[in-house]
């Protein structure tokens, strides 16, 4: 086991210095900040100050060392446009995205699991093909427009919530609805599926011929063994969701990770693009390793092999 | 094999937006870049003020709102299909390469996929076009790079189990080069099942290459793309909804017609799905 984790610390180092590669590099090929930032009445001595000053005027490859030995030891540089540690400003919107795909997730788990498994129970039924039905239309429909949608509609024509911004539990409740859609009928079309397979097993068949109660086989023989994929999928989906919280954070307004990292890219604000990068990678790696771990609690088999 | 149920209504929907891309011009009621400067933000014919001069409205601009949904099928369309070709074209190739070849291209080009998708793609997508300019060959290779993956690994896992069977066997014992038994024998394996993702790729490809448009980094203005003009309604959804509203129901019809040729498409080409 410690060695397994060990490994996987190895792995995920690997990774992070992997992608702090690729970001700085396609960083660098965007231009140079001294002719972005300053005004374009800036001469060429203000201009080489500026360089001296962030330390650009480095070759390339010593500054991705340098940066690198800053980041281990948590100085992520200062942010051009704030004029602050490009951490503070990263660590400050953190909350609200957090908050934002937290209530996204667990919108889309509470909505998409039950309506799986319902329409799992009877193929075919009038219940199976409403569910289907929304799911398709829920993988179809861009999250940018379902948001303008809810905005026009919730927001203005009904005034039941407010258009944007974040402080409220109403203005939670669009952004995070927009945000769930899509991955609420990705999880019920999943979980339909898997509870499909795992209905068709012999030890299903073996709990109704003891005469369990319907509820219980469904509940502790189905669905205990179609959960493991369910919970992979989660996972695998984190990525997406992160993409989609800067769209849903761009429409709504939502002064989260996204919208920063949105206009720190348009700004060539470098420190704190790489930072965000820094930031979602580690927090992608960590939440799939807790996954890892996830799975040996759900399926007792794999704690064996692991141990 | 059934071919209206292969197509279903899905692929009538598709169709039917490629067939609009084509005849834009003849479709169009008036000129794309045409301004009416006396009616701007004109509602649609139906609701009071409207007229049917411009049945979807006009925008801030006095440009009519259908015609621009019209020529946007062209952008979108052409943009994501021509997305898929390429990406299905790469991911095929590099997939039986994989498959075949075994030892370290396999490691070299799985690794490279993991590492792809180990990354948050939408954020991937728009630091390359904020950083590298958005432009049409570089909104080209973010998709394709979104869309390669799916195809390699689908391709080298059948790749793989086709090696082993008998009839390259035999075509080896009979002297066939790799590329004849690579070419001639497990490719046409892989074509049912390319042809399915290729479908859900499309409708993929269609929401990636329009949210990139929402955000000002995909397809550049005063060239239509629904995801654009969606984006260019955006500061009206309070007094002129026709603007958001015509190109993001176009996005949904599109990405719906692919999604549901996907599945029509899966249930005629895999046996194992048939009467589900």
């Amino acid at each position: 086991m410690r060695r397994y984790v060990i490994g996987r610390l190895v792995q995920a180092a690997l990774a992070l210095l992997g992608v702090t590669c690729v970001a700085f590099l396609l960083v660098s090929l965007s231009g140079d900040p001294a002719f972005i930032l300053l005004t374009p009445e800036a001469g060429e001595s203000q201009r080489a100050a500026f360089r001296e000053m962030y330390g650009l005027d480095r070759p390339l490859a010593v500054q991705y060392a340098s940066y690198v030995g800053h980041v281990a030891r948590g100085d992520f540089g200062r942010s051009f446009a704030f004029d602050r540690p490009a951490l503070t400003v990263v660590l400050e919107r953190v909350p609200a995205t957090l908050e934002l795909a937290v209530a996204a997730v667990v919108l889309a788990i509470a909505f998409g699991v039950p309506a799986g498994i319902a329409a799992a129970i009877r193929p075919g039924s009038w219940l199976d093909r409403a569910v289907m039905t929304i799911v398709l239309l829920g993988q179809s429909v861009p999250t940018f427009w379902l948001g303008l949608l809810m905005i026009r509609i919730l927001a203005v024509d009904l005034r039941w919530l407010p258009v944007s911004g974040r402080g409220t539990w109403g203005q939670l409740v669009m952004p995070a609805t927009a945000l769930a859609l899509w991955l609420a009928a990705l999880l019920a079309r999943i979980t339909r599926s898997e509870m499909l397979e795992s209905m068709a097993q012999d030890y299903v068949r073996t709990a109704r011929a003891k005469g369990l109660p319907e509820r219980g086989v469904t509940i502790r023989h189905a669905m205990a063994n179609a959960l493991l994929p369910i919970v992979t999928l989660i996972g695998l989906q984190i990525g997406t969701l992160l993409g989609g919280a800067v769209i849903t954070e761009t429409v709504f307004a939502w002064p989260g990770l996204g919208t920063l990292v949105f206009d720190a890219i348009l700004r060539k604000d470098y420190p704190v693009v790489l930072a965000v990068v820094e930031l979602v990678a580690a927090g992608f790696i960590v939440i799939n390793m807790s996954l890892d771990l996830l799975y040996g609690y759900l399926d007792p088999r794999l704690r064996r092999a692991t141990a | 094999m059934n071919v209206r149920r292969a197509v279903g209504p899905g692929g009538v929907v598709l169709v039917g937006l490629v067939l609009v891309a084509a005849f834009a011009p003849a479709l169009a009621p008036h000129d794309v870049g045409g301004l009416d400067l006396l009616r701007r933000l004109a509602p649609p014919a139906w609701s009071a003020g409207g007229s049917w001069a411009h049945p979807c409205g006009t925008d801030p601009l006095g440009r009519d709102v259908l015609s621009r949904v019209i020529y946007g099928a062209r952008t979108s369309l052409a943009i994501a299909g021509a997305a898929m070709l390429v990406a299905a074209a790469l991911g095929i190739f590099l997939g039986l390469l994989s498959g075949y070849a075994g030892s370290w291209p396999d490691a070299l080009i799985m690794r490279v996929a993991d590492i792809q998708l180990s990354f948050p793609y939408l954020l991937l997508a728009i630091a390359v076009m904020a950083l590298l300019k958005p432009s049409l060959t570089n909104l080209m290779i973010v998709l394709v790079l979104r869309s390669w993956v799916v195809y390699a690994r689908l391709v080298r896992v059948v790749t793989l189990s086709a090696r082993e069977r008998e009839f390259v066997t035999a075509a080896r014992a009979m002297g066939g080069g790799a590329a004849r038994i690579l070419f001639r024998h497990i490719a046409p394996n892989v074509v049912g099942a390319s042809i399915i993702v290729s479908s859900f790729q499309l409708a993929e490809l269609i929401i990636v290459e329009s949210s990139l448009s929402f955000l000002g980094l995909g397809v550049q203005p005063p060239t239509p793309s629904w995801g654009g003009m969606v984006s260019e309604g955006r500061a009206y959804v309070g007094s002129a909804w026709w603007l958001s509203a015509f190109p993001g129901l176009s996005i949904v019809l599109a990405v719906l017609g692919a999604n549901l040729t996907g599945d029509a498409l899966r249930r005629a080409l895999d046996p194992r799905l048939r009467g589900v």
